[in-house]
């Protein structure tokens, strides 16, 4: 008998049940390779068997077993554009948030500017700040402020440093590291003067998001932000990565002594707690030409590799794209609700 | 896809107790099964409750500590979560900014 599935973008694909198991098994050696971490236990993937098998619309977790949930990307989802799977409904953020903690019962919501990468934000800083006062004054729920660091953004064209990429082609390896070392001091102020400024504002804690999408260079700038919100003003950090590896656009930079290119999730999940994170999101990205249960069985891996070690909750991302979630704009109810439940009844996850 | 992990996983907000988890997750560092632990104690519940919107819808109205329909009279905002401050025992920033500004100790 064949059992209805998905590839990681989100078309339906048929498996026989040994296929099913199958997949799974491969996409956890895949991240146990990488990582140099254990596999799923056979017990483990035979729990994910029986429920990518079972011919339900949705599944979920067992009751009592509920964890908490943390956002990103603020009300993107209801007034953004496709880019962040938003519907543009007519909706402002401060009535966005409010849904959130009504209507959809959310745990925790972040606040955060629809240009959601802190270079833009800081220009508006004044707005940012006073939306959050107004909303902590109107909500009962858990809210951070949050934005991405994007480093990228600080390289020409869009900024005034110079391009690594454009610097690398010609061996200009030395020049390219200086260039991130400087771009990455002003992403570093501009994530410290918007998380501080935050403090007044009354704010729960600073979501720092998609780190390091830019390599080693934008990790280090936050773990440095992070440690001077966590241990300078009080405030927690939550800190979601953008990738399951650390890519090493510099290569050299080192916190605390430790190596940040090459970093995997339980590596990152460590070097986070260091800094003074409080919850940490790992990362596993979608492959579009696998199978939901391969994407399923890595990012599981990835994520148990992290839980089995956390000194903090760890809360793995699984939004598109990422922890077996597929890359697709509407992604389905029944992939969807599968990657969470299994992401805490096998990933051990403290929220998602 | 917020409603499918809703539906799938998530302790329900302020329809039940996921809010308050989430608090001492933020504020304490600690994992989920301590953190319920942790309110289930400071509410006289056990963990299982703390998801269950049946029993705190009843509980948080006779704590005060807000509700998620439109209540009159029932604490909300800046109000509920003073009150939360006080239940759990911990410190929520904006009512320490807001004893700041308006001089109020209690």
């Amino acid at each position: 008998m064949k059992i209805l599935t998905r590839m990681g973008d989100s078309s339906n694909v048929e498996l026989t049940r040994e296929e099913l198991r199958t997949e799974f098994e491969q996409g956890s050696e895949e991240a146990a390779k990488k990582a140099k971490v254990p596999v799923l236990t056979e017990n483990e993937v035979d729990y994910l068997v029986d429920m990518f098998a079972a011919p339900t619309r949705i599944w979920g977790a067992q009751r009592g077993n509920e964890v908490v949930m943390t956002k990103d990307g603020c009300v993107n989802a209801l007034n953004s554009s496709r880019m962040s799977s938003g519907v543009v409904a007519p909706v402002n953020r401060e009535v966005g948030v409010r849904l959130f903690e009504s209507m959809l019962g959310f745990d925790s919501m972040e606040i955060s500017h629809n240009d959601y990468s802190v270079k833009p934000q800081r220009f508006l800083k004044a707005l940012e700040m006073l939306h959050v006062e107004l909303l902590m004054e109107t909500t009962i729920f858990p809210l951070l402020y949050g934005f991405m660091p994007n480093l990228g953004l600080y390289y020409r064209p869009d900024g005034s440093f110079e391009n690594p990429s454009d610097l690398m082609p010609f061996g200009k390896i030395a020049e390219a590291r200086a260039t991130q070392e400087e771009a990455g001091k002003a992403c570093l102020e501009d994530c410290i003067e918007m998380s501080d400024c935050m403090v007044e504002m009354g704010a729960d804690g600073i979501d720092f998001d998609t780190v390091a999408s830019t390599g080693d260079a934008e990790f280090y700038s936050v773990l440095q932000a992070c440690d001077h919100v966590a241990n300078e003003t009080g405030l927690p950090v939550e800190i979601g990565m953008s990738a399951e590896m650390v890519l090493g656009f510099h290569g050299q930079l080192e916190y605390n002594g430790k190596r940040l290119a090459g970093m995997w999730p339980h590596e990152q999940l460590q070097i986070c707690e260091e800094a003074g994170c409080a919850i940490f999101g790992p990362v596993s990205n979608t492959n579009t030409r696998k199978t939901v249960p391969w994407n399923l069985g890595k990012a599981l891996t990835f994520v148990k590799a992290c839980t089995e070690i956390a000194k903090i909750p760890v809360h793995p991302n699984v939004g598109m794209g990422v922890g077996g979630v597929p890359m697709f704009e509407t992604p389905a109810v029944d992939v969807v609700t599968r990657c969470s439940a299994a992401m805490v009844e096998i990933g051990k996850a403290d929220g998602l | 896809m917020h409603i499918a992990h809703l539906l799938a996983s998530s302790m329900g907000g302020i329809r039940a107790a996921g809010d308050l988890v989430a608090r001492m997750q933020l504020s304490k560092k600690m994992r989920i099964t301590e953190a319920k632990q942790y309110v289930a104690d400071k509410l006289h519940v056990t963990p299982l409750d703390l998801s269950d919107p049946t029993m705190m819808r009843a509980l948080r109205e006779e704590l005060d500590i807000g509700v998620i329909t439109g209540v009159p009279g029932i604490a909300k905002g800046l109000a509920a979560k003073a009150r939360i401050a006080e239940l759990l025992d911990i410190e929520i920033n904006c009512v320490e900014q807001f004893k700041k500004k308006t001089g109020l100790h209690y």
